[in-house]
């Protein structure tokens, strides 16, 4: 559905984005996940029609961005990441706007229709310039519906929204999700997770990681990692543990008495470093896996290179 | 071309839903109201209306040289600096039907308002006997909304680049000065005299449409000034797609 190939832009000098390749596939929801200024708006907003690659080419329902502009603008629910609206307007004489513009039939009926997915039928008749920040980005939403578009593209879909606001507009993209394809940016990594069936992680204009939430984790943790509780742990058991096969490291947890223990991947040492402990006469309080959460991965990403631009 | 009409109705719209428009049309009846009266109040005590249907159409292109920049500042600018033209733009809607949209929503608005300034030479023409020259009064009203509508289109064109619409207002109204006080370099012959009475803004409207002539030579002249704005405008807006 959403097909981009080597894309780079240029603000001047400066690349915003550099060799962008990903793709999303029908009824998949994709996740655009990175910190502020990395990238995400420039890549939507290229896919958009809003604006052209420097380098690269991609294709939204088809259709090249650049070449077939107005074939994908029509195809294309775009959600903005501050939603302009128009202040002076209202709810309704807003959305007949941009639907009479996209051609939407029976469009009285449809904006019925949308301002009951988003939960603004009752302010129908309200002028966006009274709405709260929550209503208006559920406006922009339900503008970015209105035209019923095989792709939608939301930036930043749930910035500004309060928590009840933020659990509701996640049910409705997970529900929209079922039957279009969709492409999400955030900066908020559980959102990340519990959206979206695959994760893009970008950081200074270049992707770093591609792949499901799921897959992120144990594939980029490196080595499965558990915790274990001693009552007397001392420098000896540590030692000892050391010598349990399939270990890698182990060192001092978090917790007063607990020793983090690293082994290699898809090995599960858990039994073998419970009997060690147990065997060795010391009491074992706790044993616990700890996986790597997208969190980590998203910081041990994006800072990696930081850490490394900086020495160099 | 529908596109052209939604915006351009919508633009039309929201001109009676702003303040502004009120006050411009305020400050246009007032001034011209009062020339009116003061004019027709004096030629009657003097036993003799003058029957010159043009009579508040001198002062008139003067107001309005001075206020299209308001009406035109926001246009383009407004939509940049809110980010509503991310929207427009991401619509099936083409930078041309924007434009030409934003332009002719304009014009709507100030032909809507001159139109109504018929309403003085109606009252001359009942006061005076044999009433007044309705061939004179329909060349100079054809002149003024061809010199407006090349106004309004410069206006377009300059806030297109801008993000401010005051900048835009003034940067508009620099550049219909400066076409208006052109001709007045352009007192001697020669080459550059004729191309500067030529661009002259105000000259083509004074010494043909003023005087009840439609010399085609002048209404190529704001038709093209138009034409050339509106595409300069849009090539604006793509050009800002690639920067």
């Amino acid at each position: 559905m959403i097909q981009a190939h080597g894309l780079t832009k240029y603000y001047g000098q400066h690349p915003a984005i550099r060799d962008i390749s990903f793709e999303a596939r029908q009824g998949e929801i994709l996740g655009f996940l990175g910190p502020n200024g990395a990238g995400k708006t420039t890549t939507m907003r290229i896919l958009t029609g809003y604006m052209p690659p420097s380098q690269g080419v991609a294709t939204v329902a088809g259709f090249d961005v650049v070449e077939d502009s107005i074939e994908v603008r029509r195809r294309v629910g775009y959600l903005p990441e501050t939603v302009p609206l128009y202040p002076e307007l209202s709810v309704v004489e807003y959305l007949t706007y941009m639907g009479l513009l996209r051609r939407v039939p029976q469009l009285d009926d449809r904006i019925e229709e949308v301002l009951e997915e988003v939960h603004l039928d009752e302010r129908a008749d309200s002028y966006i310039g009274n709405l709260s920040k929550g209503l208006r980005q559920r406006l922009g939403l339900a503008q970015a519906l209105l035209h019923r578009p095989e792709v939608l593209i939301l930036d930043e879909p749930t910035i500004g929204l309060d928590p009840a606001q933020i659990i509701e507009v996640r049910k409705l993209i997970q529900g929209l999700g079922r039957d279009r394809t969709i492409l999400l940016s955030t900066h908020i990594l559980s959102e990340a997770q519990q959206l979206c069936d695959r994760v893009v992680i970008i950081n200074k204009g270049v992707i770093v990681a591609e792949d499901t939430p799921a897959h992120l984790q144990s594939q980029l943790a490196g080595a499965e990692r558990i915790v274990v509780r001693v009552a007397d742990g001392d420098s000896a058991l540590r030692k000892r543990l050391e010598g349990v096969p399939g270990v890698m490291s182990v060192q001092d947890g978090k917790g007063s008495g607990e020793i983090e223990i690293a082994s290699s991947p898809g090995l599960d040492v858990r039994a073998r470093v419970a009997r060690s402990i147990v065997e060795a006469g010391h009491d074992l309080l706790e044993l616990r896996p700890i996986g790597v959460s997208l969190e980590e991965i998203f910081l041990q990403l994006t800072t990696d290179e930081t850490g490394a631009e900086a020495g160099g | 071309m529908r596109n052209v009409w939604i915006i351009a109705g919508r633009e039309f719209r929201h001109y009676f839903i702003s303040p502004m428009a009120y006050v411009l049309a305020f400050l246009l009846f007032l001034i011209l109201g009062g020339l009116f009266a003061i004019n027709v109040y004096f030629g009657m005590e003097s036993g003799q209306v003058s029957p010159d249907g043009r009579l508040v159409l001198g002062p008139m292109v003067t107001i309005l040289i001075f206020t299209t920049p308001i009406v035109t500042m926001r246009l383009l600018a407004e939509e940049q600096s809110t980010g509503t033209i991310e929207l427009l733009l991401t619509a099936p809607v083409r930078d041309w039907e924007l434009v030409v949209g934003k332009w002719l929503g304009s014009f709507g608005f100030l032909l809507a308002l001159t139109s109504v300034t018929w309403v003085y030479p109606l009252i001359l023409h009942r006061m005076t006997d044999p009433g007044i020259d309705q061939g004179t009064l329909v060349a100079a009203y054809l002149g003024v909304a061809l010199m407006v509508a090349a106004i309004l289109a410069i206006g377009t064109l300059i806030s297109a680049f801008f993000k401010s619409s005051l900048a835009a207002a003034g940067a508009t109204l620099a550049v219909i000065l400066l076409l208006w006080i052109i001709g007045g370099f352009a007192s001697g012959v020669g080459g550059a005299n004729e191309i500067a009475r030529y661009l002259s803004f105000v000259s083509h409207f004074y010494d043909n449409f003023y005087r009840g002539v439609i010399d085609l030579k002048d209404v190529v002249y704001y038709v093209s000034l138009t034409g050339l704005s509106l595409f300069l405008a849009s090539q604006v807006m793509e050009s800002r797609r690639w920067r």
